[in-house]
C-alpha cells in the first residue's frame, strides 16, 4: 500500500487565499491611511515652502512633485498587474485575478493625472501642451491599455474566462512600460532626460530630491492603501455574486 | 512665485487634486455598496456554502 503525502501550501499561499486576505488586511487599511495623510502634508509642505525654485523653470518646477510621482505610480501599478497576470496564468491563483481587476482604474487614474500635469508642465516650459515625441506618446498609450483592460474586464460575466483573457493582454501591453523609460533615451524627444532614476544616482539638489522624495512615498501609499481596499471590495463583490447566483438557483429549484 | 506661471501650478495641483479625491469617493463609494449588498443578500437568508458549512 503506497501513502502519497499532501503537500501542504506555504505560508505564501495561506496568507493570499482570498478569505485570509481579507482577515489580515483589514489591519492595514487604517495605518495606510494616517501615514498617506501624513507623508502628503510633509510633502506637500516640502514642495510649496522648502524646495528652491529651478534656475531655469522658475516655480514651474513644483509641477514635478505631483507629476513625477504620479508618472512612477502609472508604470508601477501596470508592474503590479503583470506580475498577477503572471499570477493568474502560471499559478491560476484568484487572487492574482483580483489584483489585477482591482488595480486597473487606479493606474488609469494615475497615468491620466501624468498626462494632466505633464501638459501643463510644458506649456510654459516648451510652449506646447502636447507634442507626439516617444515619452509623451507611449504614456498616452499606456492610457488606453488601462482603458482596454477595464473594457475587457467589464465585458464578460464569467469572471475567470476574463481573467485569462485580460492576463494575456496585460502581459502583451507590458512591452510599452520599457518602451515608457528608455523613450527619453532611445529617441531624441521634447521631455527631458531621467533625473532620479539613473545608473550615476539623482541629478537633483538635496531639498529638491527630499520633496521629490517625500512624495513620491506618500503616492506609493496611497496606490497600497486603494490597492487593498479595491481588493477587499472585489472579493466581497464575487462573494455577492456567488450568494445572488445560489439564491437563483434555489428559487428555480423551488 | 511669479504670476505668469502661478495659473499652470494651480490648475496643475487643483486638476491633480480633484482626480485624486474622485478616485477616493468612487473606491469609498464601490466599497460601501457592495458591502450593502452583501448586508442584503445575508439579511435575506442567503449564506455561501463555504460559511454554511462552518457556521454553529
Amino acid at each position: 500500500m503506497s501513502v502519497t503525502a499532501v503537500k501542504q501550501p506555504n505560508w505564501f499561499s495561506r496568507l493570499a487565499h482570498p478569505g485570509q486576505f481579507l482577515s489580515w488586511s483589514r489591519y492595514f487599511v487604517w495605518p495606510l491611511a494616517i501615514l498617506t495623510a501624513i507623508g502628503f502634508a510633509v510633502g506637500l509642505w516640502f514642495a510649496f515652502f522648502a524646495s528652491p525654485e529651478d534656475y531655469q523653470m522658475g516655480d514651474m518646477v513644483r509641477v514635478m512633485y505631483i507629476h513625477v510621482p504620479n508618472a512612477w505610480l502609472s508604470m508601477l501599478v501596470y508592474g503590479t498587474m503583470a506580475v498577477s497576470a503572471l499570477g493568474s496564468l502560471v499559478w491560476r491563483h484568484p487572487l492574482a485575478d483580483v489584483a489585477n481587476k482591482a488595480a486597473a482604474p487606479l493606474g488609469a487614474v494615475f497615468t491620466a493625472i501624468t498626462l494632466f500635469t505633464g501638459a501643463l508642465w510644458g506649456r510654459p516650459t516648451w510652449g506646447t501642451f502636447w507634442e507626439w515625441d516617444g515619452r509623451m506618446t507611449s504614456e498616452l498609450v499606456l492610457l488606453l491599455i488601462y482603458l482596454g483592460i477595464i473594457a475587457l474586464w467589464r465585458s464578460f460575466d464569467d469572471q475567470s474566462k476574463a481573467g485569462r483573457i485580460v492576463a494575456i493582454v496585460t502581459l502583451v501591453g507590458a512591452i510599452n512600460i520599457p518602451v515608457i523609460h528608455y523613450s527619453v533615451e532611445w529617441w531624441n524627444t521634447l521631455h527631458q532626460g531621467a533625473t532620479v532614476f539613473t545608473a550615476s544616482g539623482p541629478r537633483l539638489p538635496g531639498s529638491m530630491l527630499v520633496a521629490l522624495l517625500t512624495m513620491l512615498l506618500a503616492f506609493t501609499l496611497f496606490f497600497a492603501l486603494l490597492q487593498i481596499v479595491r481588493m477587499r471590495t472585489e472579493i466581497l463583490r464575487r462573494r455577492a455574486e456567488t450568494m445572488s447566483r445560489q439564491a437563483a438557483l434555489k428559487g428555480v429549484a423551488a | 512665485m511669479s504670476a505668469e506661471h502661478f495659473a499652470f501650478i494651480a490648475w496643475a495641483y487643483v486638476g491633480a487634486g480633484l482626480m485624486t479625491l474622485g478616485l477616493v469617493a468612487w473606491v469609498v463609494w464601490d466599497a460601501l455598496r457592495v458591502k450593502k449588498r452583501l448586508a442584503e443578500l445575508e439579511k435575506s437568508g442567503i449564506r455561501r456554502r463555504s460559511a454554511g458549512a462552518s457556521a454553529p
